[in-house]
């Protein structure tokens, strides 16, 4: 007995200073990655470095991002929304249907975004209420909203949005910062801020981690997941309001495909698909270079289909190389 | 003891001579023998960690040994894949009964060697035959055809038998066979293992339980610490001296009770009931004291305690704490209530692999360490670290994953999370199951320093001796209902045993 | 009766049924056997792509990338008709299979060797697929005027009263069944997905079998390429953009669980004539085809929850008295 009566030892609370461990981060080496496609965007391009050029560039991907925020949230907790796109549609419909009956913008901010919420809901009841995967429910979904703006709109389009809703996708807060700029980083902090230095973002990781065990340590699980699909849905009725502004018209076909996209962005940032962890400012770097590589290759006049290859090849080799280097690291120290 | 000794002088059915496995950072077997004869039973005997599985997936193909060789019938070979075991006559059957659940009982017996017609196309008739011809030879009255998803334990462990005997294996290993069945189930098995043995079958057999190490097995071989530290006949030892090999010290059975004043009832059960996992329970819990529950496994206790927190829904049934009468509909609700349960599954339901120690710890006490449900790192540091160091937690930093600690170490962590909520009543549910000697002796003593602080403790266990050495009053549990209740003055071994398994009260 | 409920199949016919009945009664032509025929035969190609996507689900995989795969093949055919329009079609078909599976065998590859989660290396390809069509065609559409005829007439051919599209997808149902129910790597799909750690210790490769179930995919995904190239007569780069999804549908429809190891060719088929019927339907019953997408979208929705209730784990009966209930 007498060995089991030491003194208890002193556990220090970190062995590697916070420093040196971002350092070896993910993100660190997203933000090479970000310097150097700059840099080479900047050789390739005489137009690449204006500041005009520059604020163009970030429409590419601020809409995304903001989604792409509320989505690492959904990520890391283990669940995924594939209906974020068709949640753009649908409030993008929703508001040029009340444009037709009279809206003026500040309704049209209200329905844009409680199409989103409801949306969220939707999803968030029938994946924490009935438990159900949320891979197929929001594949579901993805269709069923697209569906009721086909249905509302057929091969129609809205157009005569009034003047002052061009704002949100076309104006500028100051200087070259655009509005959808001035969100992105604005949320860029909330969701750094919710995911990383509240309760509700430990308890995010804690269930994409381990649900059960989450559970039984006094998480509400369904409460929490409940929130992130709501998020979801806010984030991307946010997203379809400045898609509108910007556009200036609604078809049912709006932000096609944009869902795998903003999944793309997220796990490119490093958030794992598994759940469990991620972070922001990953995120951030992510759209960072997605938006300069679209751009770079926009200024080259190279297509965007042949854009959407190199993103491809870059998702699947951003995972596949640490992979493959870790194991030839392992082979040679046998 | 004639028929031991041919045995031993037999060419042995398969023989490891000086096997080693690494993995990184933890050398897992170093240089350890086994021989496996037809015809007689060898014990597997060690604490968890010793190696004991790691040898089995070598054993089965799973795992490349990186040093060592392996003789089938003397010939040396190799496992390179799981199916290069199964087709030298190598076979096992799992702790948890690995199947599939969706596929019929006549498949999970024959996947992977499924009898071929023309064409080379799997032939059902015949498949669902022999299945039926193996089931009746290990003698289980099962129709092939059926989901196995639709059998109970018992019966998958029979399906996993006729498997075994399905690719006609000379050594069949069993991996704790009897952790999950009933009285009457084990002794159907062991007539089993008579008749497996009566067909020359080199059985390895890996248990916990000595009695059944006595009454099956012909040889023994012992593990501490990935190494071979003995071997021979069981007729030639005792179990005292298996004890001891299998910690490297004698172990008297000392556990650490402390007299503490029992106090007035702090939590009450009334009438407390399920539709279809436990009825009728009643009880009193007091200031102070240790209540052991203990029962066979799958006598309900993990239910019932998990609708004590809001984990499932009782049907009927009343709870007070303190005389208030509480409403607890999850685990938020009963922490903050006041009640605790340290689950028993640790990895699955207990340990949040992947966050760091400090985080584990903190998570259920996030109310009190943060401020407006802002994190404030300072103040979960320093409750870890109260908690870690009470529970004389071995670790490198408490940053680190808490998936990389041994189980033991793992176990502190989980229990520290739950005492950091300062609960009134704590239910540890299994707490030193699959934990090291040394590990055990520390929750033992933590234990005993709770009750001796006020706390009330319920613990659940399926170990006779830690419930007869820890237990202020123990109440036993049988098919979901309340089969006995024993203050400690009257425990003895035999009527705990008698009231779990249902044979007649004790005179 | 309460049982045979429990069979997601019937449960199944008996939907498609009530859906005929429905439909009968609003227009009773729906019926026609001739009409039944048509159904069918423009289902043929969802058939064919949700046996492949079936194989890949069941052993816990997703193939994101099978309508990609289809239109890169299906304008790798058209291309090799118009440029070498004496190459006969068999020939031209077994290319495009060929070429199939070697897309999906990439997405098995990645899967198997560098296990990295199916739903991003599908969702990668996807994108690189598609983009290759572009490359190859440089953006350019191949119209029907630039295919032979006989690359257009195949799958329109009468063969017994039915056309050889309708039959391929029957030969297709046929070839995978048997590739299912009795061959060892069609079994070892329903392990893998049911229990991947148990399927190890039998003996069976979970990521070489998941690589075969990605192949199998691919090459059906190759087959309806040609198929819907031919049948519609135009190739460009976003044909059945989007059709990935309908293809997933059909197999949830189906019963095919998500989680693996659930499923069957019966169902596979019957979720995709459930989605056929309703496409067809809607014109005839002077509903728009604008509401089409909703409506498979709430079928989605009804089939998983469906799905999950008969999935559901019976919580454990402890109780000796709630046994013998």
């Amino acid at each position: 007995m007498a060995e089991l009566n030491l003194s208890p030892r002193i556990i220090p609370d970190r062995l590697q200073s916070r420093g040196s461990r971002a350092l070896k981060s993910w993100e660190s080496l997203l933000l090479v990655v970000a310097i150097a496609i700059f840099a080479i965007n900047s050789f390739a391009s005489p137009y690449f470095l204006d500041p005009w050029n520059l604020s163009d560039a970030t429409f590419n991907f601020t809409e995304k991002a903001l989604i792409a925020f509320a989505m690492a949230l959904v990520i890391i907790s283990g669940e995924i929304d594939l209906s974020v796109a068709s949640i753009i549609a649908l409030s993008s419909t929703a508001m040029g249907l009340a444009v037709t009956m009279g809206a003026d913008t500040p309704m049209l901010v209200v329905v844009g975004l409680g199409t989103g919420l409801l949306c969220g809901a939707v999803n968030g009841l029938l994946i924490t209420g009935l438990g159900l995967p949320s891979i197929v429910v929001t594949i579901g979904t993805m269709s069923l909203f697209r569906g009721l703006s086909f249905i509302i709109l057929g091969d129609q389009a809205y157009t005569g949005y009034p003047a002052s809703f061009a704002y949100f996708g076309q104006g500028y807060v100051w200087w070259v910062f655009s509005f959808e700029f001035a969100l992105f980083v604005f949320f860029a902090i909330v969701y750094s801020v919710l995911l990383h230095k509240t309760n509700f973002g430990r308890a995010v990781y804690a269930i994409g981690n381990n649900q059960t065990a989450a559970l039984f340590s006094g998480v509400r699980v369904g409460r929490v997941k409940f929130i992130l699909f709501l998020l979801t849905g806010l984030m991307a009725g946010i997203a379809s309001i400045c898609l509108t502004s910007r556009l200036g018209s609604t078809r049912p076909s709006i932000a096609l495909g944009v869902e795998l996209e903003v999944v793309t962005m997220v796990v490119l940032g490093g958030v794992s698909i598994l759940g469990g962890s991620g972070t922001i400012p990953g995120v951030v770097l992510a759209a960072f270079i997605m938006g300069m590589v679209t751009f770079g290759f926009g200024l080259l006049n190279v297509p965007g289909i042949v854009m959407s290859i190199f993103i491809g090849v870059l998702l699947i080799s951003v995972i596949a190389l640490p992979i493959l280097w870790s194991r030839a690291r392992r082979r040679r120290a046998h | 003891m004639l028929q031991e000794t041919t045995t031993s002088r037999m060419k042995p059915a398969v023989a490891l001579e000086g096997i080693s496995k690494s993995f990184p950072g933890v050398k897992a077997l170093s240089g350890v023998s086994l021989a496996l004869y037809p015809g007689s039973v060898t014990a597997l005997i060690g604490e968890n960690g010793a190696g004991k599985s790691t040898l089995v997936k070598i054993l089965t193909g799973i795992y490349q040994p990186d040093g060592g060789t392996i003789r089938v019938d003397g010939e040396e070979t190799h496992f390179p894949t799981a199916m290069a075991a199964a087709h030298a006559g190598v076979t096992a059957i799992h702790q948890e009964t690995v199947l599939f659940d969706e596929l019929s009982v006549a498949e999970n017996i024959f996947l992977g060697h499924a009898p071929r017609g023309r064409f080379g196309l799997i032939d059902w008739t015949k498949l669902n035959n022999n299945a039926r011809d193996l089931l009746r030879r290990v003698g289980a009255d099962i129709d092939p055809t059926i989901r196995l998803r639709d059998l109970g334990i018992a019966n998958k462990h029979m399906v996993a038998i006729a498997r075994a005997l399905s690719i006609d294996a000379s050594v069949v290993i069993m991996d704790e066979p009897t952790a999950a069945l009933s009285h009457k189930e084990i002794h159907e098995l062991y007539e089993l293992i008579d008749r497996l043995k009566a067909d020359g079958k080199a059985i390895l057999f890996i248990s916990h339980k000595f009695d059944e190490i006595f009454r099956i097995a012909d040889r023994y071989t012992v593990f501490r610490d990935g190494g071979m530290v003995g071997e021979g006949l069981i007729a030639d030892v005792t179990q005292d001296q298996l004890v001891k090999m299998m910690v490297g010290r004698d172990v008297g059975q000392v556990f650490p009770k402390v007299d503490v004043a029992i106090g007035e009832p702090v939590l009450t059960v009334s009438g407390y009931r399920h539709p279809t996992e436990f009825e009728d329970i009643n009880f009193e819990l007091r200031r102070g004291e240790i209540l052991g529950f203990y029962g066979l496994i799958g006598a309900g206790r993990s239910e019932f305690m998990q609708s004590l927190i809001g984990i499932t829904r009782p049907s009927a049934g009343a709870v007070k704490l303190h005389g208030e009468v509480l409403v607890i509909r999850s685990p938020a609700e009963a922490i903050e209530a006041g009640i605790v349960y340290v689950p028993e599954e640790r990895g699955r339901q207990g340990a949040i692999i992947g966050l760091p120690i400090f985080q584990n710890v903190t998570l259920p006490s996030l109310q009190k360490t943060s401020r407006a449900g802002f994190l404030k790192l300072a103040n979960e540091f320093a409750l870890a670290r109260d908690y870690t160091q009470r529970l004389d937690l071995r670790a490198a930093s408490l940053d680190q994953d808490v998936g990389t600690l041994s189980g033991g170490n793992q176990q502190k962590v989980v229990i520290a999370k739950w005492l950091a909520t300062q609960p009134k009543v704590i239910i540890l549910d299994e707490p030193t199951k699959g934990i090291d000697i040394g590990s055990k002796a520390a929750v033992h003593a933590f234990m005993s320093e709770l009750a001796g602080q006020g706390l009330s403790v319920i613990m659940v266990s399926s170990e006779i001796p830690e419930i007869m050495g820890m237990a202020d009053r123990v109440i036993v549990m049988r098919e979901g209902r309340i089969a006995g209740r024993f203050e400690r003055a009257e425990l003895t071994a035999e009527k705990l045993v008698r009231a779990a398994a249902g044979i007649g009260e004790a005179a | 009766m309460a049982k045979l409920l429990k069979n997601r199949e019937i449960l199944l016919v008996i939907a498609i049924a009530a859906l005929l009945v429905a439909i009968t009664l609003r227009f009773p032509g729906f019926v026609a056997p001739a009409n039944l025929a048509r159904v069918y035969n423009d289902t043929s190609i969802l058939i064919i792509l949700a046996l492949g996507q079936m194989a890949v689900i069941l052993t816990r995989c997703i193939d994101l990338s099978m309508a990609a795969n289809l239109a890169l093949c299906g304008m790798v055919a058209a291309m090799i008709n118009a440029a070498f329009p004496g190459i006969p079609i068999p020939l031209v078909i077994l290319v495009v299979v060929a070429l199939g599976a070697l897309l999906g065998s990439i997405n098995g590859l990645l899967v198997w060797k560098l296990e990295i989660p199916p739903i991003v290396v599908t969702l990668g390809t996807l994108t690189i697929y598609r983009g290759t069509i572009f490359l190859l065609s440089k953006g350019a559409w191949i119209n029907a005027h630039q295919m032979s005829d006989a690359f257009k007439a195949l799958p329109r051919t009468s063969l017994i009263g039915f056309p050889v599209l309708s039959w391929l997808s029957v030969l297709a149902i046929a070839a995978v069944y048997i590739l299912m129910t009795r061959t060892p790597v069609g079994r070892a799909f329903f392990a893998v997905g049911g229990n991947p750690h148990a399927a190890v210790y039998t003996g069976i490769d979970v990521g070489r079998t998941r690589f075969f179930a990605y192949c199998l995919s691919g090459g059906l995904a190759g087959l309806a390429g040609y198929l819907w190239v031919s049948r519609y007569a135009v190739a460009y780069v976003d044909i059945a953009a989007g059709f990935e999804l309908d293809i997933i549908a059909a197999c949830v429809i189906g019963g095919i669980s998500i989680a693996g190891g659930i499923g069957s060719v019966g169902g596979a088929v019957l979720g995709s004539l459930f989605l056929g019927v309703i496409k067809n339907a809607l014109p005839v019953i002077n509903i728009s085809p604008f509401a089409q997408l909703a409506i498979s979208g709430t079928v989605i929705i009804i089939a998983v929850a469906v799905n999950a209730r008969t999935e559901k784990r019976k919580g454990r009966v402890i109780l000796k008295k709630a046994e013998a209930v």
